[in-house]
């Protein structure tokens, strides 16, 4: 294929599907299809021979020419791909461990292919990286050129007007300076940039499409520097926390786990602090669908800066609570039975709720319990005690297995406890899972038959500890727990005005026609005045011929036809020849 | 409560009648369709033929221009001017094929005929999809078999508007009415889901806006692929027209029958074109959403890594179209993998690879989003 594309009929809409080559309209058209649109000129990968300088500028004429941003959409479209086939460490990295261990061969191959990793690898950066350049490289000209071109105006008539896509003509009385007149006044009317050139008149219209198209190529630069620059000033934590006990204030150390951009300043954290009030859940109690979540809202209390006014607030898996630049997600949820732990004595050591891990959808939860101070045994002797803990919201009976729930909601709640003594492992510095019993310097507790002293508890039950070593309650009182992602990230705003315009750009790019029509009037050998009048699309369209034959019908009202001698320019019984459609006139 | 759920169960079961009533017309409409091609087969399609050879042959014949005479307008004593249209350069001129009944009076019968049952059929499946709705009190839009019957109301209801519109789009037909049927028989058969509320996550306005364009987009982009693949073989039925071969009389008998490569190339572009502003739409949507539901706008979930693929790749179809070296089958081309990434990301993703949008899973429990 060795079009050029300067033929300008053969835009965007033209279904090139034969490439005979360079048309001989090309010639004709001269400069007035040139600039209809600021596409760059496609051109052949001709080899420079001019040292340096000479191939960077080919290199550079390369990525920013059309067909190597359409090769490189391409890739960036079939590099994504992996990452969903493939798991990633941004989205589960549990899931990737879990991979690394089934796929010993092949994960060493993955990981020098940075597949665990592919949106932020080098191959894939690079895609996008070398795009965006192409993409800077492509917008900058065309925009100068864009200017160039509202400062200019339309192009003059083509010599031979028979030759465009739509055309037509008359024979008329009035004089071709009036006929121009009317045709200036009637396309200015129209809202066509339109002047006189020689003898005729040259008119443009649908400046919006370039503009469109030019709009929505920078929103997406837009967007990807609010994206670079939100992933660089981006915070976000998470807290867990218990119904009724004490909220936090927004900042560092009161968070449960921290992650930050390489630009973000802990000054900059937003001032708040809440706390959670009550954690409302509900689920489809029948049907085959029961234990379907139906309802989860995390009712809290905030005050915004350091003492504002307390407001309240439902925070809903749709809806979060949005301080300032902040925004608080509800992500997760389970139960913290109360618990009265008491020692040989029968003091009280140890009186709270204390949150459990759900492993599944019904929420058997597990977790551990740790006494850290206070406790001494029978003999006095100050000691450590630690539970194992399982929890079901919903049990399924005695006899029916495993400490399985099967609902979510607390229907028949148990609290099912293994107990331990010794030392929990906690002053040795070094930081421990709260979910997570540290046994290596605990010993069990033993039943009568020497096994692991374990029980399990309705609400209200006491477990005593054996040989009268204190016992442990399960309180009446259940209360649940929610844990929250606090996420600060600016740019975001720029990112949706960038979406917006993106969009707003693109409808004016593939909606509006950028067109130019063309009047000539002339006086004929025998003193009659010949109105000749030409529309030309930037792409194919039945738009063209349509509005050229309505603006033809007005120009006519105004310089009306003489009565019809035999006019070789006209076909006769056109009317009955048949009517070919010559581009789509339909969708 | 009892008595809200009972209505909701006659709901649900009207719902799934009339499911099945709209297969059984649109089968019938399927019949009257092949009876329309089979008829059209007995009439000389010569037409394709005679203008490739004709241009073939006298190249230079082709100046005079082909007239297009514009509807209405004209008076007998004020002559409106008429406009002469020629088509771009280096394009073929092609008339289009007569459609499916060949230009016989008893296919054309059978195919109005057709259009009139797809009509009615259309009626009952929305009727159905309504009725969905209303027994869930919600947008029908919460698991694959409501997308799917969504899916394919939307594009039927999207072609009879083009067919209203008096766009020549009758040729889809037999083709759009086969796939309505597979798509309705995959839907009550595999991916039937007893009617039921939704999920928190799912509980939003976004499920509107988002869910409803992403259907609607997908309804488009499959015309849009009809389109690309028929105008693949088209072209290159004219092709071998154009260099004096002589297609097998199958190719001539059915492609002679279809619109020219060129207003095929064109319906594809127009329709794929026409929606990839709602496809942006429908993607910066859901990244709102996600923001909102799960606290992060893009993840790269398997869903938005697709959405992403389909995305670019139309923009790749768009830029192939405008790039010189590029247009006609390599852009068919792109336009057909840009859908088969849509086509996965709708069955494939939810069903192969587990994700945050994995409520929409087949027959499992709906797992709680986000949770
Ligand atoms: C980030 C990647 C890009 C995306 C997503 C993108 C997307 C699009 C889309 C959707 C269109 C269709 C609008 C229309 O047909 O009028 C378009 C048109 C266009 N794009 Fe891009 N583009 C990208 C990069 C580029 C680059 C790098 C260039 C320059 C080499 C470029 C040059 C153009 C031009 C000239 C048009 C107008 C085509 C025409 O005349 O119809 N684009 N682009």
């Amino acid at each position: 294929m060795s079009k050029t594309d300067t033929s300008p009929g053969a835009g965007n809409g033209a279904a090139d599907t034969t490439g005979r080559g360079t048309s001989p309209d090309a010639e004709d058209l001269g400069a007035a299809g040139s600039q209809l649109s600021t596409a760059p000129k496609e051109e052949l990968p001709n080899l420079p021979s001019l040292g340096v300088v000479g191939w960077a500028r080919w290199f550079w004429r390369q990525l920013t020419s059309m067909r190597v941003a359409l090769i490189l959409l391409f890739l960036l479209s079939l590099g994504a791909i992996p990452g969903s086939l493939v798991p990633q460490n941004s989205v589960d990295e549990l899931k990737v461990q879990q991979f690394k261990a089934a796929h010993e061969t092949l994960t060493p191959i993955y990981e020098k292919l940075q597949l665990f990793d592919v949106y932020s690898s080098v191959w894939f950066s690079a895609i996008y990286i070398l795009l965006f350049i192409s993409l800077i490289g492509c917008i900058v000209p065309r925009t100068w050129q864009f200017v160039g071109q509202l400062r200019g105006r339309p192009p003059g008539a083509p010599k031979r007007l028979t030759r465009l896509p739509a055309y037509t003509t008359w024979r008329t009385e009035s004089s071709p300076e009036e006929v121009r007149d009317e045709a200036l006044e009637l396309l200015k009317g129209r809202r066509f940039r339109s002047h006189i050139v020689g003898d005729g008149v040259a008119a443009e219209k649908g400046y919006l499409r370039e503009a469109g198209n030019l709009v929505f190529h920078i929103s997406l630069i837009v967007m990807l520097v609010a994206f670079a620059a939100g992933v660089l000033f981006k915070s976000e934590g998470g807290k867990l926390m218990v119904e009724g006990d004490g909220g936090m204030a927004n900042v560092l150390p009161q968070y449960d786990d921290f992650q930050s951009g390489s630009l973000f300043d802990n000054d900059n954290l937003e001032r708040f602090s809440f706390q959670l009030d009550k954690f409302e859940d509900d689920y489809q109690k029948s049907g085959p669908n029961r234990g379907t979540p139906r309802t989860f809202k995390a009712h809290v209390t905030y005050t915004e800066g350091v003492d504002g006014p307390t407001k309240k607030k439902a925070i809903e898996v749709n809806s979060p609570l949005e301080v300032g630049d902040s925004k608080v997600y509800l992500i997760a949820h389970g139960y913290a039975p109360v618990v009265t732990v008491k020692d040989a004595r029968g003091k009280t050591v140890f009186s709270g709720a204390v949150p459990l891990l759900p492993i599944d959808n019904n929420i058997t939860s597990t977790g551990a319990i740790k006494v850290t101070d206070g406790y001494r045994n029978k003999d006095g002797v100050k000691e450590q005690l630690g539970f194992n803990a399982f929890f079901v919201p919903t049990f399924a009976g005695v006899g029916k297995g495993e400490m399985l729930s099967q609902f979510p909601g607390p229907e028949f709640p148990v609290l099912a406890l293994s107990a331990y003594h010794g030392s929990l492992g906690i002053d040795s510095g070094i930081p421990q899972n709260v979910y997570q019993l540290d046994t290596r310097k605990m010993k069990e507790f033993k039943d009568k038959n020497g096994d692991l002293f374990k029980q399990r508890l309705l609400p209200g039950e006491t477990m005593k500890l054996p040989g009268g070593q204190g016992s442990i309650t399960f309180e009446k009182e259940l209360r649940e727990w929610a844990s929250f992602q606090i996420k600060q990230q600016p740019g975001n705003g720029w990112a949706l005005a960038g979406a917006v315009a993106a969009i707003v750009g693109l409808v004016g790019s593939l909606f509006i026609q950028r067109r130019r029509v063309w009047v000539r009037a002339v006086r004929g050998e025998d003193g009659v005045t010949v109105v000749e009048m030409a529309g030309l699309g930037r792409s194919e369209s039945a738009k063209v011929p349509e509005e050229l034959g309505d603006l033809a019908a007005l120009l006519h009202t105004r310089a009306p036809s003489v009565p019809e001698t035999a006019d070789p320019a006209d076909p006769e019984d056109s009317s009955e020849s048949e009517a070919v459609p010559a581009e789509g006139a339909e969708k | 409560m009892n008595l809200a759920a009972a209505t909701n169960e006659n709901l649900a079961n009207i719902s799934n009648t009339l499911i099945y009533s709209s297969m059984a017309v649109y089968t019938l409409a399927f019949l009257a369709h092949i009876a329309e091609w089979v008829f059209g087969s007995r009439s000389k399609v010569g037409r394709t033929a005679a203008a490739l050879t004709e241009t073939a042959s006298a190249a230079p014949a082709a100046e005079a221009p082909k007239v297009q005479v514009r509807k209405g307008g004209s008076t007998a004593v004020l002559d409106r001017p008429k406009v002469v249209t020629r088509s771009a350069a280096g394009s073929r001129d092609v008339p289009d094929g007569p459609g499916a009944h060949g230009g016989t009076e008893k296919g054309d019968l059978y195919g109005r005929v057709a259009v009139s049952l797809t009509v009615l059929a259309a009626l009952i499946h929305v009727g159905g999809v309504v009725a969905r709705a209303m027994s869930v009190m919600r947008a029908p839009w919460g698991n694959m078999y409501e997308f799917s019957i969504t899916f394919s109301a939307v594009a039927v209801s999207t072609y009879l508007v083009l067919l209203a519109l008096g766009k020549n789009v009758r040729w889809i037909g037999l083709i759009l009415v086969t796939t309505v049927l597979l798509d309705l028989g995959i839907a009550v058969k595999v991916l039937y889901t007893a009617s039921d509320q939704l999920v928190p996550a799912l509980d939003s306005y976004w499920l509107w806006i988002h869910v409803s364009t992403a259907i609607f987009c997908g309804a488009v982009f499959y015309l849009g692929a009809v389109g690309a693949v028929l105008y693949l073989f088209r072209d290159a039925y004219e092709n071998k027209l154009a260099q004096g071969g002589q297609p097998g009389t199958f190719a001539s008998s059915v492609l002679g029958r279809l619109p020219s490569a060129a207003s095929l190339d064109k319906f594809s572009y127009r329709v794929n074109a026409a929606v990839f502003p709602l496809w942006t739409f429908t993607i910066i949507a859901g990244a709102i959403w996600a923001g909102d539901a799960w606290g992060r706008y893009w993840g790269w979930d398997p869903k938005e890594v697709w959405s992403f693929v389909t995305w670019v790749a139309y923009a790749a179809y768009l830029h192939a179209r405008a790039t010189a070296g590029w247009k006609g089958r390599k852009a068919a081309y792109l336009a057909l993998f840009a859908f088969a990434t849509w086509l996965w990301n709708y069955y494939g993703v939810n069903m192969f690879l587990s994700g945050k949008h994995s409520y929409a899973d087949v027959g499992m429990a709906l797992t709680s989003v986000g949770f």
